[in-house]
């Protein structure tokens, strides 16, 4: 059994590692005419390339083994890591397979990386889902739900496969169950956390980002009871929340040491992926159905405002909801919605009484020492102050 | 100087358009305060997209932080401000104007020029992402109510483009939000809404905006009469201050008489004008007239910048509003200065390469901003394209807007040294 997770898990760790996108390759083997959409961080209705038989996959950005070389010269300095190596991925080839490569105005580096794709890719049809900001406007729904049909028709454009009604909704039972296993995996994180390490339910996540979405249901299906009969037992480690990866990754080496010494029991990493939270309605109007599950069926994060969701709030619920003690409050380098959330989190979270260590971090970092001894403190600190 | 066409000069006209600047930015601050006083709402609103044919129709007066921010730069005082964010908790890698601002409001308000009122309502374009971020900062401070008004933009390239169903279903969206504020505004002001006072205010911005043009256009004239860069900014400033009232109006009347006589009388915005250049990006403040110091020095001029037309507020391609139907006619028409003109900036290269040819320019000057990610990001990349395509020089520099601590001056003066002497070279190669 622990041979088996082993595997699952050397699987997962070489096609979130590989930026030769190994399962994209394959699927792309065994569909000869197949087209492969890429999304940019955060969240993508994926439904909609699925229904014209197209592989959406995210692009967002590489591990710290990947040199930036080319995308540089294209940035200025004071971008984040993720925009110049989703960046140089495409300039090197590595996302050769695209067919149309979508990004949102999650943050201006995001929309301006839209041009800057698209001076240097005039083949990649490069395009902007302009996802609402006002979404309690009484008008925001039926926006939604039109936008959604603009990219439907440019993936039609694109693919010469009509997204209907019906393949819609098929689609949506596809990455319902999807989600639904996810939750799942979370569940066991939040309960047991001494079942699943921090980067084993990171691994089996992120991987959703990167293969054919019923494929990744399969995985799920296989390590979930896997994980559930492990025979781990529960350690002296304090419960923390992780928030601050709903764009940028943390590197697994980062995730790793923070796991020595804490148990993350909830965390937003590749939230995109889990943000709707409910399943979406799989009858009706499938376009309708997936705007409102985009309002009101879904998570949180600082680049997207929603005055019925005040992001202090929701952390201090995750963090409830978990049963944590307390929280790592992360942001990325030169992220601008992530560093001035950061600010309004610690403040809320100092007048909540709930512990929380603030850092920053990088994709590409490579030296952890730093960030090990400031995890342990704080564990430690509060190992003596809950004993 | 002799005029060309030999009539007298009129000196009157000359340093009228500064004189009635510094009035009006007074009054401003005057009136600012004295809302305050008085008890009376004010709103927090922003450049790229500032709703002030509504908030002028219900007398709310605005307050632009972008605005007393770089103010308190240029009175060399942002430092203060910037320190008290970052030991609050920001990050020295966020936006500079939030910053200064955060710290202008940790100080009780005092600001360099007056004390700042408390914002009784946040209009909030999503125009630049971090308008967001910031009018959260003041929800958690006052509790105010916050407005973001989603513009929908430039959607990228793709074989099928824009229709115009696409854009109707934007115009609905935006129209439906205007009624939303509208209804918002009668609420915080107890004034119900009156349509011909909004026909009234539209009005005006029709003519600002005409006369916008007109001023950007004197400088098509050699030697250009302004910088885009120095008085140009004075220009867009109280267009945006003065949006929708007469004066504001009046005041382009008195520049554009100004510029116009300046080019009668062949006078330019420097002494010998060698080269004319586009700005990209916008002003460094903490070091403002250094920054213009070192491209006047070789007789360089900004004829033309992008600031003045993101930056202000999206009338330098017309507005045109149609005042039979008003609400829907200010859908349409901020819709689409907003895609040209706010988010056009990401895939400006097509405009920039326009402005070059009408304006007779030499070159692109790219300032990047470390704190601004919303101008730029992709300004290397641009100037990169504008050099293969276009065969059009740029020079890429960075500093910030406030923050004095990022201004490398050594580092900027060989790099725009380095620029002119290759433009120099380039234009003697021309001749031979």
């Amino acid at each position: 059994m622990d041979d088996e997770l082993a595997q699952i898990f050397d699987e997962c760790r070489e096609l979130v590692e590989d930026t030769d996108f190994p399962a994209v390759r394959r699927w792309l083997a065994a569909n000869p005419d197949g087209k492969v959409l890429g999304h940019f961080q955060v969240y993508f209705p994926e439904e909609l390339a699925h229904a014209a038989g197209m592989l959406p996959i995210k692009i967002l950005g590489g591990p710290s083994s990947l040199q930036i070389r080319q995308a540089d010269a294209r940035f200025a300095a004071f971008v984040c890591s993720i925009i110049r190596s989703s960046l140089e991925l495409a300039l090197t080839d590595k996302v050769d397979f695209l067919s149309l490569f979508v990004t949102h105005p999650i943050c201006d580096a995001a929309r301006h990386s839209c041009g800057v794709w698209a001076r240097n890719l005039p083949d990649l049809p490069c395009q902007i889902l302009y996802l609402p900001h006002n979404v309690r406007s009484a008008y925001a729904r039926d926006y939604l739900e039109g936008e959604y049909r603009r990219i439907a028709g440019i993936i039609e454009d694109v693919t010469g496969r009509p997204v209907t009604d019906e393949a819609l909704r098929a689609s949506i039972e596809v990455f319902n169950e999807n989600r639904r296993l996810l939750r799942e995996l979370y569940r066991i994180k939040r309960e047991t956390p001494w079942l699943v390490s921090c980067v084993e339910a990171y691994l089996l996540t992120r991987t959703g980002a990167l293969m054919p979405r019923e494929e990744h249901s399969n995985l799920l299906r296989r390590a979930l009871p896997l994980l559930q009969a492990r025979e781990a037992k529960p350690q002296d480690k304090i419960r923390v929340v992780f928030e601050g990866g709903f764009c940028e990754q943390p590197p697994l080496e980062m995730l790793s040491v923070i796991q020595d010494a804490c148990y993350v029991v909830d965390d937003d990493l590749m939230i995109g992926l889990r943000w709707l939270v409910e399943d979406v309605p799989a009858d009706g109007d499938p376009f309708a159905a997936l705007a409102e599950a985009y309002i009101e069926r879904s998570s949180y994060s600082p680049v997207q405002r929603d005055p019925e969701k005040p992001k202090e709030e929701m952390l201090i619920r995750r963090i409830r909801e978990a049963n944590a003690e307390a929280a790592i409050v992360a942001a990325a380098k030169m992220c601008e919605p992530g560093l001035e959330e950061q600010v309004a989190y610690s403040r809320a979270l100092d007048e909540a009484e709930i512990p929380h260590l603030v850092m920053e971090f990088e994709e590409k970092t490579n030296v952890f020492e730093q960030v090990r001894m400031e995890v342990e403190t704080f564990a430690e600190s509060l190992l003596f102050e809950f004993a | 100087m002799t005029p060309k066409d030999g009539a007298a000069p009129h000196a009157e006209l000359i340093g009228a358009t500064r004189t009635e600047s510094r009035r009006l930015m007074e009054q401003w601050w005057q009136n600012l305060e004295a809302a305050e006083n008085e008890g009376r709402p004010v709103a927090n609103v922003f450049v790229m997209g500032s709703l002030a044919e509504i908030l002028a129709t219900f007398d709310i007066p605005m307050s632009f932080p972008e605005i007393t921010s770089l103010q308190t730069a240029v009175r060399g005082k942002s430092m203060d401000y910037l320190t008290a964010a970052e030991d609050y908790g920001y990050s020295p890698d966020i936006c500079g104007y939030v910053k200064v601002d955060v710290g202008v409001h940790l100080k009780g308000r005092e600001h360099p020029n007056g004390k700042l009122p408390k914002p009784s309502l946040v209009v909030s374009p999503n125009t630049c992402n971090t308008y967001i971020k910031w009018s959260e900062i003041w929800e958690r401070i006052y509790g105010c109510p916050v407005f973001v008004l989603d513009l929908p933009g430039w959607r990228g390239t793709a074989a099928a483009g824009m229709t115009l169903e696409d854009f109707e279903r934007d115009r609905a969206y935006v129209e439906g939000q205007l009624r939303e504020l509208i209804a918002l505004c009668e609420q915080v002001t107890g004034t119900p809404f009156d349509i011909d006072r909004l026909r009234e205010v539209m009005g005006e911005v029709n003519e600002l905006s005409e006369l916008y043009q007109q001023v950007l256009a004197e400088n098509r004239h050699h030697p250009a009469p302004f910088d885009a860069m120095l008085e140009g900014l004075n220009f867009m400033g109280i267009a945006n201050a003065y949006r929708g009232v007469p004066e504001g109006t009046e005041f382009l009347r008195i520049a554009l008489a100004e510029l116009r006589e300046r080019v009668r009388l062949g006078m330019g915005a420097i002494p010998e004008e060698k080269y004319r250049l586009l700005l990209i990006g916008t002003a460094c403040y903490s070091h403002f007239r250094r920054f213009l110091e070192l491209f006047h020095g070789w007789g360089g001029v900004f004829v033309h910048s992008e600031y003045m037309s993101f930056g202000g507020g999206g009338i330098d391609r017309g507005i045109a509003y149609d005042l039979d139907r008003p609400i829907e006619s200010l859908a349409e028409q901020i819709l689409s200065s907003s895609g040209k003109c706010f988010s056009g900036i990401f895939f400006s290269q097509d405009w920039q390469a326009d402005i070059v040819g009408g304006w007779d320019i030499d070159g692109i000057c790219y300032h990047g901003i470390k704190s601004c990610r919303t101008v730029s990001t992709g300004l290397p990349d641009t100037r990169e394209w504008q050099m293969r395509e276009h065969d059009i020089p740029g020079l890429f520099i960075q500093s910030d807007l406030v923050d004095a601590r990022l201004w490398s001056d050594a580092q900027m003066k060989n790099r725009v040294d380095a620029f002119f002497e290759a433009l120099a070279s380039r234009k003697a190669q021309a001749r031979r």
